[in-house]
């Protein structure tokens, strides 16, 4: 199996949502708790470490990315 | 000189098993230490079901088992809640359990006896070596005596010289890994007690807040207690008697107990690059270090210990070339990086090195208390299981194989009952009653092959063959008429056939010892 990076929900708003809410009213160190929680469930959910292994690399090259942009803006 | 083939140096549970192995294959030894005895302490204390079967083989496994605690149930708490057990040994049907615990001092002490009955075998306390000279077709070792130094040539010498191995700094290796900056504190006290005999693993215990706990029974009422400390604590203030009592009180609730040894260590994941330098064989802690959480240490350097004597004897007799031995670092080097990585996997877990590994741990322990997958995340230890070999010794499968142990892989035991009168026995102890050399493990009732010459047969239902009354060996060994297993004489399997052909055996027996050099 390969990490699947279409639209899996048919709402997708409803997901997003469901996570912001979930951080609603938390500090920091509280948000990082439930997100660490949250990474684990559905880690084990997906159950398939090529998946996972996929899914982190996707989320590094993101904040490679970003972290890049961020450069370029402070250089302009 | 006089050359001797094999020359060991250490006498710990590696050093003397290795002696034992080569003996009984009828080569001779001269088993050299620095020490004047056997060592002090409990030091390693949990001996595997493999390192069990490995001793059975040597004619000590009966006596280690007697005098062990024999245990297969592990229990994880957080704070003062059980998180799950687990049972490292849950079918039936096995000579040996998956665990006992023994002092090292113990499994030493009949080592050495049994070593004595051995005129082959040449111990000699008090013989430090501080010399040693690689040469062409032999070592040279310079050695240290009491009664003044000598010089000895040795066809191969193996190194169980331990962690802090003067032989390995004498041939220039690195050994280079991960340095762990928690520190345990490790006391053995005698006590009476209640506990049943199952391993105790605490995160954040009550009596030891924020830190980790271990509790294991050994013999003689005496316990294993595992402390971790916090990393900048003092380890001179933290080893007095009366710094240790207190906590050890209000773990066991009560301070009717004596100390019998107390250690503090750091942990240290490191190995050698190579396993192999030129005539000079390295095994155990020499090689290779882990930490202590999962049983790792003694268990591999028996692993070793039970892998290189049957290919150094076979070098020895000529009837394999010098290559063979290339196996041994192939195999072991990697079985190395396994523990290594079990065994940093678990420290990392107990002692977390960032913030967010913290959070990651307590979000899984949380996790644990209602849902099966966290409970399987939380490490308190992975306990020591055999390697499966991916090795040029070796013959890939050809067959469609459902189970059973695939080549590389360490043979399962199963009860048997012997054909004549029907008394039960383990296969084993069959393998044993062979010899431990290269053996066809057949299945009857599918028109038997010849073996290859110096192949020992075992031949399971038939006229005359085992009795495999359960069905268990079948089962383990995914058996069908006329299926065999060419087992090794370290108990590993080289090759398996649903029906095999001679041809195929002559050339999965050169494959396994070494003769297929320029054969694809």
């Amino acid at each position: 199996m390969t990490l699947s990076t279409s639209s899996n929900f048919t709402k997708p708003d409803d997901a997003f949502r469901a996570i912001v809410e979930a951080h609603r009213g938390l500090s920091e160190a509280q948000s990082a708790d439930l997100d660490a929680a949250l990474v684990l469930v559905l880690a084990n959910h997906i159950g398939d470490i090529a998946v996972l292994n996929e899914a982190i690399a996707l989320a590094k090259r993101r904040m490679l990315d970003a972290s890049q942009q961020q450069q370029q803006q402070q250089q302009q | 000189m006089a050359e001797h083939p094999v020359v060991v140096v250490g006498a710990g549970p590696v050093g003397l098993s290795l002696a034992i192995d080569l003996a009984q294959r009828g080569q001779a030894v001269v088993l050299l230490d620095d020490a004047d005895r056997i060592g002090e302490g409990s030091r390693a204390i949990c001996f595997s079901k493999r390192s069990l079967e490995f001793w059975d083989r040597l004619g000590v496994g009966q006596r280690m088992v007697d005098k062990g605690v024999v245990w297969s149930v592990g229990k994880i708490f957080h704070g003062d809640q059980q998180l799950y057990q687990f049972n490292l040994l849950p079918e039936e049907g096995h000579k040996r359990p998956a665990f006992i615990n023994l002092q090292q001092f113990y499994a030493e002490a009949y080592l050495v006896d049994r070593v004595g009955e051995f005129s082959v075998v040449d111990l000699r306390w008090r013989n430090k070596v501080t010399g040693l000279e690689q040469r062409n077709d032999h070592v040279l070792l310079t050695i240290e005596t009491p009664d003044g130094p000598y010089r000895l040539r040795a066809g191969f010498v193996v190194a169980c010289d331990g962690a802090r191995s003067s032989l390995r700094q004498m041939v220039g290796a690195e050994f280079a890994g991960q340095v762990f900056e928690d520190q345990f504190l490790i006391a053995d006290v005698r006590m009476t007690a209640a506990f049943p005999t199952e391993r105790w693993f605490w995160f954040d215990p009550p009596f030891h807040a924020g830190r980790s706990a271990l509790l294991h029974k050994q013999p003689d009422d005496i316990w294993r207690i595992d402390l971790q400390l916090h990393p900048d604590a003092d380890p001179a203030v933290e080893k007095r008697p009366e710094n240790v009592r207190p906590r050890i009180a209000r773990m066991l609730g009560h301070d009717k107990f004596d100390f019998e040894w107390i250690s503090l260590y750091k942990f240290q994941c490191r190995r050698m690059d190579k396993f192999l330098h030129g005539r000079v064989i390295f095994a155990g802690d020499a090689a290779h270090q882990v930490s202590p959480f999962g049983a790792r240490g003694a268990n591999s350097g028996l692993e070793d210990a039970e892998n290189i004597a049957w290919k150094l004897d076979r070098v020895l007799r000529g009837t394999s070339p010098e290559a063979l031995l290339e196996s041994y670092h192939t195999e072991r080097s990697a079985a190395a990086d396994e523990n290594i990585r079990e065994s940093t996997r678990s420290t990392d877990f107990m002692a977390p090195v960032s913030q967010q590994e913290a959070r990651l741990r307590r979000a899984v322990l949380s996790l644990a208390k209602e849902t099966e997958f966290g409970k399987r995340m939380v490490n308190g230890g992975r306990l020591s299981v055999p390697s499966t070999y991916d090795t040029p010794l070796s013959t890939a499968d050809a067959d469609i194989w459902r189970g059973g142990p695939r080549p590389g892989a360490s043979m399962p035991d199963a009860p048997m009952a012997a054909a004549a009168n029907g008394q039960s026995m383990f296969l084993t102890e069959a393998f044993i009653g062979k010899g431990a050399r290269f053996t066809l493990l057949e299945f009857g009732n599918g028109g038997a092959v010849d073996a290859p010459d110096g192949v020992q047969t075992i031949r399971i239902g038939g006229d005359d063959g085992l009795v495999d009354a359960r069905g268990l060996a079948g089962a383990r060994y995914d058996a069908e008429p006329g299926t065999a297993y060419l087992l090794r004489p370290d108990g590993y399997v080289a090759a398996r056939f649903r029906h095999p052909t001679r041809q195929a055996l002559d050339a999965a027996l050169k494959r396994a010892t070494g003769l297929n050099r320029g054969v694809s």
